[in-house]
This record gives structure tokens, sequence and C-alpha cells, in this order.
């Protein structure tokens, strides 16, 4: 059974889609390790110490996700998670943005699957059995 | 039903509480010095005189418990993974157990921290690190390091459970003492100590006493049951509680401030108290103790110093004299009495700071998130703002007769907003020292114990 860590990254507070998420997963076989709303990147990265988590799923709905996730994977790395897939999804940025440039610039960042809004969580779900090697 | 005697061996005194338990009162209590070096029934015998020449009717002594903070108290290492984590569940399974946490590591253990270990006087080693199901890598390689440095000290594994049969595999063939129990973090944030606290007692009871000399004790009182500082976190949580249809104070707080260390317990679960507050960190224990190693009124006065600035000293002490020679001087002469007015006012500048600074360390805090949805806030640790009793014990408060005053330094601060300190709690004394000898009887006679500490409690 893989564990994942989900929760909502920075200063945003939207709790419902969370626990749509961890219901989900966790239905589909997963450990879910959820840490909740206003989530800063080092309460990520340190669940995931603890927990052995194969992924992190990052939500954000207010915007404010790229400032939010900025230097993750580095601070992933500085922190002995190698190799540790990174998901994000939800409202991630400011504004109406083309999708396509958003997802480029997350990969560029060093996030393994993009999210834009309105997706399915199964599509997560099978995307985790293909990364976790399940 | 006859008398029950109590005793605690503390470092520096023996001291005995006799109960009449038909009467239901405390009948008196003495004090000798503590004598570790040469045998400690001296010192108890002492005492038990000078208690049956001042009070005739302590004759038919029927039972006795003791407890022990003597040759240091029960001192530990805790190990984990993340500071913020199984780091901190190890180091609050080790206070609430009664000891004092001197040295804490995380992550791998490099030699260099072996050789801390090595060369730090550490009764018991407490091992923690991944959540069940979860890191076991980390946990195995300390566990091996420990093995191989061979320290000849008891180790206590509390951590990944998935970890524990390799552990035990590696552990089988040494000379290593070794304890597996629950793990202290078995899900992310979610605290597990009590395992963990039982059999640090029960190494404290078996192993410990003996090593510190204390054994020879229990020829005559029985078994030593627990450190001194369980007990006082006993009794404080009896107290809060109530027993039966014997009420409760509810959630309090008790303060003991020492010679070396200012121990800080509260009962009390420190929820939020508003719904825009967001609880973070690993969770509270209901019953928390903190101890704070750099404040203390004599051993410690020097460490204390360099955490104030002379400006913010002098807030709390109106005299002209040299602060830095008068830390010193309590330093170095640890059974310093004040004899001056300056020098009474001395201690209380230092008692002020310690009740201060220790309540800044213990209560929780906020932290403000400005959202798009408003401002929210991060609250760590416990909110004690509705603590309804504060209790003083610890010889500094207990003879001092400005003792209230000092401890009004608990109270809601202007320039620490952001602390969840307490707002105007009812202040008691502990007069009559009796809080962890009412640890020790609440044992067996929790009602008894229950109703003294009502009276006595001032």
């Amino acid at each position: 059974m893989s564990t994942v860590v989900i929760g909502v990254i920075g200063a945003d507070v939207h709790a419902v889609g969370n626990k749509i998420i961890e219901h989900v997963l966790t239905e589909h076989g997963f450990n879910v390790v959820n840490i909740g709303v206003l989530s800063s990147q080092e309460d990520f990265i340190n669940a995931a110490i603890e927990t052995s988590a194969g992924a992190i799923l990052v939500s954000s709905l207010y915007g404010h996700g790229e400032i939010d996730c900025k230097y993750m994977r580095e601070n992933c790395q500085e922190a002995g998670l190698n190799n540790i897939k990174l998901y994000v999804g939800g409202n991630i940025v400011v504004g109406k943005q083309a999708f396509k440039e958003v997802e480029q610039r997350f990969k560029k960042m060093g996030f393994d699957r993009v999210y834009p809004p309105g997706t399915n969580i199964e599509d997560a779900v099978r995307h985790l059995r293909e990364d976790l090697g399940e | 039903m006859g008398i029950h005697l109590l005793v605690d061996f503390g470092s520096t005194y023996t001291k005995i509480t006799a109960i009449d338990l038909d009467k239901e009162c405390i009948v008196g209590t003495s004090k000798a010095m503590t004598t570790v070096k040469t045998n400690v029934l001296e010192g108890f015998d002492l005492a038990l005189e000078k208690l049956t020449v001042s009070y005739p009717e302590v004759s038919d002594i029927t039972g006795v418990s003791a407890c022990s903070s003597a040759a240091g108290g029960l001192k530990m290492a805790a190990i984990g993974l993340v500071e913020e984590l199984t780091v901190e569940a190890a180091k609050r399974a080790c206070l609430g157990a009664g000891a004092l946490v001197n040295l804490v590591f995380s992550h791998h253990l490099s030699r260099k921290e072996i050789k801390q270990l090595k060369n730090a006087d550490i009764d018991i080693i407490l091992l923690a690190g991944g959540t069940d199901g979860g890191n076991k890598e980390c946990i195995l390689h300390n566990a091996k390091k420990l093995r191989d440095a061979n320290l000849g000290v008891p180790i206590i594994i509390a951590g990944n459970k998935d970890a524990s049969d390799e552990i035990e595999e590696m552990f089988e063939d040494s000379d290593q003492e070794y304890y597996i129990v629950d793990n202290v973090m078995p899900k992310l944030k979610k605290l597990q100590v009590k395992e963990a606290k039982d059999v640090i007692r029960q190494i404290f009871i078996t192993k410990i006493i003996e090593a510190k000399g204390i054994k020879k004790a229990e020829e005559k009182t029985g078994e030593i049951i627990m450190p001194t500082p369980e007990a006082v976190l006993n009794a404080a949580e009896l107290l809060a509680k109530g027993y039966e249809d014997e009420e409760g104070f509810g959630e309090l707080m008790v303060i003991d401030i020492g010679g070396a260390t200012t121990d800080v317990h509260t009962i009390g679960e420190g929820f939020p108290k508003r719904s825009e507050v967001i609880l973070k960190g690993l969770q509270e224990p209901f019953a928390k103790r903190t101890v704070e190693g750099d404040l203390g009124m004599r051993y410690s006065a020097n460490a204390l110093l360099s955490l104030v600035s002379p400006y913010e000293f002098k807030q709390y002490y109106e005299y002209d004299s040299d602060i830095e020679s008068a830390a010193n001087k309590r330093h170095e002469n640890v059974d310093y009495l004040p004899d001056t007015d300056e020098e009474v006012a001395f201690d209380k500048a230092l008692a002020r700071i310690c009740c201060d600074y220790s309540m800044s360390r213990h209560v929780g805090h906020v932290e403000v998130v400005y959202t798009p949805l408003g401002n929210m806030y991060y609250q760590t640790g416990k909110d004690l703002t509705d603590i309804k009793y504060v209790i003083g014990t610890g010889g500094v408060l207990i003879n001092n007769a400005d003792a209230k005053d000092i401890l009004k330094e608990v109270n809601k601060k202007s320039n620490k907003k952001l602390e969840l300190r307490p707002t105007d709690p009812t202040i008691l004394i502990d007069r009559n020292y009796i809080l962890s000898a009412m640890g020790l009887l609440g044992q067996k006679y929790p009602k008894l114990a229950l109703k003294l500490m009502k009276e006595h409690l001032v």
C-alpha cells in the first residue's frame, strides 16, 4: 500500500476538495496522510519523511499556488527526498492562463504531474499507480 | 489503617510527610540532608528521627511510598527522525515520565553524536523514528549505531513498528539491554507515549535507583515508585480531574522553580478557542510537562543571566549592585540563602524571570496568516488563556512572602500578545510542600490525596 501526503498549501483554507481527495484516494487503497489546509512546504516535506511517502499531492485553489510551490522540488532534495513524486492541482495560478503554459512552468519547477481545474481525481489515481509502480 | 509515610529523596534534602489515614490529615513533615554518597539510609533515618521526636504520634507506620530525584534525577537522551515530529514526541515521552532530556538528536546518528552519548551521563536512551508503516531506514541505521557503540545504557525503542523485528534481531545477540514498545508517533502528529512512559518508570524502579545508590532505601521504604517530577505531574492531574464524587479544580498549571531548572506542568486540552484558529504541529499531551534547564535560582543563575539583557534585568531589579557577581555567587554556592534586602530582591528578580520565560516556552503561540478570506491564525501548542488555577511549588516560592506576586508573571503581557498565556488565574501556593507527596499518596488513596491538596494549597 503506497503512502501519499496530501494537503492545501499556503494561506489557503479551501477544505472541501481536500476531504474529497482524501476520501477517493483512501477508497482506492492508498494510505493517505492528510495534513489539511494552511500547510507549508515544510509540513508536506516533514510528513513525507516520517511516513516514507511515495508522492506529495499539493492542492491550491486561491491563485497563489505558483508562489507557494516555488523551490519545492529543491527543498525536497535538500531534505533527502530524492525520488518523491510531486503532483499539484487546482486553481494554481493567478487569473486565466493557457493551461499548457502553466503545466510547462510547473514541470520546469520539478512537478511530475500538473492538473487544471475540473480534473477527475480518478485521473490522479491512475497516474499514481503508474508513477509508484503499483 | 495507621500512619502512611511519603518520602522524597531530593537532590539536596530527603523529605518525609506523615499522613494519618484514619483522621485523614497531614500529621507533620521533616527533612534531612540527602546522603547518596555514603548511605542514603542515613539521611532517611535522621529525617524519620526528627519526625518522631516532633510528632510522637508517628508510631504505627503501616505503609511507606517513595519517589526520588536524587543524584541528578533521571537523565535521558531522545532520538527521532524529524525534529518537529518524532523527535518532539520522544522528548514528550521522556518529560512526561519525569526525566530530564539532556541530549536530543534527529535524523541519522553520526559518530560525533555517538561520542556525545558516550561522554554524557545518560540513564536511558529513547529511540523513535518513523510513523507505523513509514520510514524505517533511519531507525534501523540508528539502532545499529547504538548497538555497535555498546553504551551500556538501556535503550527503549518506540518507533516505526515495521522496523521492530529487525531491531530485535539486531539486539538479541548483543549484551544491549533493550525494550520494544509502542511507537510514540504511530500516525502523523498523533502522540502515543503511555507504554514508553511505563517502561521508563519500570527501568527507573529496577535499575536506575540502584545505580544511583538509592536502592538501599528500599529496605525501609518499600519500592521507590517514580521520579519526583512524575509524582508532581500525577498530583496535578488528580487535582484537576477530581476523583469520584470529590470534584477537581479543572484545568490548572503547576510551576516549580528550582535551583537548576524550572518545571511547568499543565493539565488541560488547550484546544483553540475560536473558529478562525487552526491547530498546527504534534498533538499535545493532556498532562504536559516542560523543563527549562537554563532557568533556575542557583545552579542556573548564570545561564539565566545570559538570556536577558542588563536593561531587561533592571525591569525586575531596582538596586545598582553588580548583577553578574550576584549571579555567580549563586551558581557557585547552591545552598546560598539571601541575607540582605538587596539579595532578597535579587532572588525575587530571578524567580520572576524564571516564571516569565518558562511560561513563554510552555504555552502555545498564535501566528497570523493573511488569507483572501480574512485573517486566520495558526496555533502551535496549548491555548492556556482559560486556565483557572496556577499553583506554585519549589523551595524558592513556598518560602517566599512574595510568592503570589512572582507567579503573576504567568499572566498575559502586552509585549507578548501572540503567546496564549493565562489571564488572571487564581494563584495558590504549595506552602507545606506536599505536591509530590500527594502524587505518591494518590496512587493508593486518591480521594484522600485530593482532599488534602484542596485543604493545603492556599
